[in-house]
């Protein structure tokens, strides 16, 4: 069969580790120990549960997830809906729009990450355009760190969505805007009475993509923060306990607490998008 | 929003005022446009203006980088960054490294994603739309959930009486893992351009008397090519670009791959507080221009991948 290939693979680079993974989040598997692994129960998750650090990860990554995919569905449909009408050097635009997806998210951040220095451009222009009073470090203050990661995330990624819902608002037919003009529909009454319900496929899939992306994030902090206490994401968290630390069972238990999270997400959008649809 | 649909409507017939005649004149009718203009010359600075601050610190020397006031043009343009970044060992064989990973990953999706392809889109057989969701649901699959397991599987591990070397620091162990976010995407992707392809000549193929894989080499791959540049790129940028996996696995400067090196280069003084940030920001021009190149060459085939992958979800 030929389908044998490709199951096999599947199988063994992510259903078997998926299996794996559960199995370990149960033990006190450490990595290159002497001792046995022992079998400890729900040992892991007792312990996950009292784990402000692992709590604070969440926040920290519920607060991001929401923050960017807000900011990058406004601004993402904005786009689109520039880009959509006909105009000189539209074809531009849109080769414009790939390069930020196109490069490494590492790459992306690094560029932010100078430009954020408290000595950087940002700080400049703001003091010189009288935004800013004095010059500041946005990566360092706790205050404006996780804006700093957002910002950097919203800058990567809006174009994507952007050229994700223009894709939907292709497909839209011309001849509905035509209809309800000889109707005397205004332009808002269009755009809430065609666009959007027509769209809606179209932004579900992008939210769940973005939200599920964002849910993972591991790059921007990584660059930005290191494993730096008050700033981790949950991925960060349990890549620092499984690598750095060497806990592969509790790191385990936390990438099933993460995957969960995130099937949790799921169900929530796909549960609104059957109500919605209807 | 609202000057889009302007532009493409025509008011309804009413009395013409003096104003009016002039917004519908030539002349008018471009100063109208203005604010649209704007509008996407804001969004043009604001994707591009990053890129341009790295141009910018890639040409400044080192010690001007952050000089107060900031010079926005560099007031003495120089080359040693570029130098700095290509002298770099570990920087030139990222480069190697990263494209030998993403290429064999491609190459290896491709293959064996293009005979599930053909299986899954033109063939209609029990649990097909059970494969389709696992591998649906595998694209979104978060790698983190199996950083553990993957992590003590590549440092030794045998299951049956299959057993596999410790491949811990080597790029194997990348072009191992990386196979979890490209092939299933691959197959997902090549599976949609396959079902689009028209049947007929397939059928003349079959009643010539050809076997199904000669229809799949002879007839289909050649009919895929559009799809399958489409699928490599992708694989291909998300392999170059992938972190998580490279940061865990890979401790060997030697075997860093580009995402590694960018976060690696560390001043004269040593301490990795003191960022070189124009020998990075050179380094990233190095980077950014041939991925740049790539995109706006390829641009149709890489928007058809991504609302392929996407909107039809």
């Amino acid at each position: 069969m030929l389908l044998v290939p490709s199951l096999l693979v599947v199988a063994f680079v992510a259903l078997y580790p998926l299996g794996k993974t559960i199995f370990q989040s149960f033990t006190d598997e450490q990595f290159l120990a002497l001792n046995p692994v022992s079998w400890v129960g729900l040992e892991n998750y007792k312990d996950l549960w009292n784990d402000t650090i692992f709590r604070d990860s969440i926040w920290t990554t519920i607060k991001f997830t929401l923050i960017t995919v807000a900011f990058e569905f406004a601004l993402g449909l904005a786009i689109a809906l520039i880009v959509n009408s006909s105009f000189k050097g539209r074809g531009v635009m849109r080769a414009v729009m790939l390069v930020p997806w196109a490069i490494p998210t590492v790459v992306a951040a690094q560029m932010w990450k100078s430009m954020l220095q408290s000595n950087g451009v940002i700080s400049d222009a703001g003091t010189r355009l009288g935004l800013l009073s004095h010059p500041h470090a946005w990566i360092a203050d706790p205050g404006t760190a996780l804006a700093s990661v957002c910002a950097v995330d919203i800058w990567k990624t809006t174009p994507f969505v952007a050229l994700l819902l223009l894709a939907g608002l292709q497909v839209i037919p011309r001849d509905l805007y035509e209809a309800s003009e000889v109707d005397g529909a205004n332009p808002l009454q269009q755009f809430w009475k065609i666009t959007m319900p027509l769209l809606l496929p179209a932004i579900v899939v992008t939210l769940i993509f973005r939200t599920l992306d964002a849910l993972r994030v591991f790059d921007v902090f990584y660059v930005f923060f290191g494993n730096r206490l008050g700033t981790q994401s949950m991925a960060i968290y349990a890549q620092s306990t499984i690598v750095s630390d060497g806990y592969v069972g509790y790191g385990a238990a936390i990438s099933m607490a993460i995957f969960l999270i995130i099937g949790l997400f799921v169900v929530i959008y796909l549960t609104f998008q059957r109500v919605t649809l209807r | 929003m609202t000057a889009a649909t302007e532009a493409a409507g025509r008011p309804v017939v009413r009395p013409v005022s003096r104003s009016r005649v002039f917004w519908r004149s030539p002349l008018g009718r471009s100063l109208k446009r203005v604010p649209f203009y704007l509008l996407v010359l804001v969004v043009f600075v604001y994707t591009l203006f990053p890129f341009a601050w790295a141009l910018r610190c890639a040409f400044t020397p080192e010690g001007d980088l952050f000089s107060s006031p900031l010079q926005y043009i560099p007031a003495n343009p120089t080359l040693d960054n570029f130098k700095q970044a290509f002298e770099t060992e570990f920087f030139r064989k990222a480069l190697l490294n990263s494209a030998l990973v993403a290429g064999a990953v491609t190459l290896l999706s491709l293959a064996i994603g293009s005979l599930a392809a053909f299986a899954l889109g033109r063939f209609r057989f029990r649990g097909r739309s059970l494969v389709m969701y696992l591998m649906l649901s595998m694209t979104m699959f978060p790698s983190i959930a199996i950083l553990g397991a993957l992590y003590t599987m590549i440092s030794g591990f045998s299951l049956g009486p299959i057993d596999l070397p410790n491949i811990y620091d080597t790029l194997w162990s990348l072009l191992f893992t990386y196979l979890i976010f490209t092939l299933p995407f691959t197959i997902w992707v090549l599976t949609s351009f396959m079902e689009a392809l028209p049947g007929d000549l397939e059928e003349a193929a079959y009643v010539d008397g050809a076997t199904p894989f000669q229809v799949f080499y002879k007839v289909l791959l050649p009919l895929l090519l559009p799809g399958l540049v489409t699928t490599g790129l992708l694989a291909f940028i998300a392999a170059w670009n992938e972190y998580l996996f490279a940061l865990s696995f890979i401790q060997d400067p030697d075997k860093y791959t580009v995402p590694l090196a960018i976060t690696s280069f560390v001043g004269e003084s040593g301490s990795s507080f003191q960022q070189p940030w124009g020998t990075i920001m050179a380094a990233t021009i190095i980077i950014t221009v041939p991925l740049v190149a790539l995109v706006l060459v390829f641009q149709r085939y890489i928007l058809a991948g991504l609302t392929a992958g996407a909107v039809k979800g």
